[in-house]
């Protein structure tokens, strides 16, 4: 599977358009983080629990697009894009949407 | 009265563990930032001609980073009388350069000779509710191109 955020693949012809692709998935962090969270918003500096969790949420969101992808037989997926909302305070949604094709 | 010394230690702690933190982190990001110069991250979206036979995989770097306590009273007071809020500014610099990073660090792993197409994207995690955890999601993502 090849995952990229160019339109294309130099050196590879695209044989099959096959749609748009999405994977998301909804965290919340939890109480423990969410203390040293607390503390670290005095004295500043990286979340590093925080920032674990997000990007731990994000490959899952790639996976099930992924996922997605490898079902309705694509080989590749193109033209990803990331968005992140917060849906409530302390919850967040990762979102990952692409172009599935097949590559020659 | 109590109150107020919980305050005032808690602007002092604030403002000199805060700006310790920020300008170690600043250090740091400029050594690094010199170390990966020769991983160009480029913003178009077109290669050039002569990279047709390459490989390229999505690699993406994320960083949140938290504000500390003098920061957010100080933006405070901005509020009252607008313009700009440099505090925040450093912050948010920091974090875009720490995530620009964190994406290049992983296309040095592959050995990777260019990032093309790069996308930032930022993201408050709390949105400044009173008593919530202020701090700024910074991902960046693109395309490492491996050449041949």
């Amino acid at each position: 599977m090849i995952l990229s955020n160019l339109e294309y693949v130099p050196g590879k012809q695209i044989t099959k358009h096959l749609g748009l692709v999405q994977g998301s998935t909804v965290r919340s962090k939890h109480v423990g983080r969410d203390i040293m969270a607390g503390f670290k918003n005095i004295f500043g500096g990286e979340l590093v629990g925080y920032t674990e969790l997000l990007h731990e949420s994000r490959e899952e969101a790639i996976n099930r697009m992924v996922e997605q992808a490898t079902s309705i037989g694509a080989n590749s997926v193109l033209n990803i894009r990331f968005s992140t909302s917060s849906i409530t305070q302390g919850a967040s949604e990762l979102f990952v949407y692409g172009t599935a094709v097949v590559l020659e | 009265m109590f109150e107020l010394i919980i305050f005032l230690v808690l602007l002092f702690f604030g403002y000199f563990v805060g700006q310790y933190l920020e300008s170690s982190h600043y250090k740091s990001i400029k050594a690094r930032e010199k170390e990966l110069n020769s991983i160009p991250a480029i913003a178009t979206r077109k290669l050039p001609e002569e990279f047709e036979a390459c490989e390229t995989k999505l690699v993406s770097g994320n960083v949140v980073i938290s504000v500390d306590y003098f920061k957010k009273f100080v933006a405070g007071l901005r509020i009252l009388i607008g313009g700009r809020v440099t505090t925040f500014e450093s912050l948010i610099d920091r974090a875009r350069r720490e995530a620009i990073l964190r994406m290049k660090a992983e296309a040095a792993q592959l050995d990777a000779n260019y990032v093309f197409n790069i996308k930032m994207e930022t993201s408050s995690i709390s949105k400044g509710q009173k008593d919530s955890i202020g701090s700024v999601e910074v991902l960046a993502y693109g395309t490492a191109i491996i050449l041949k």
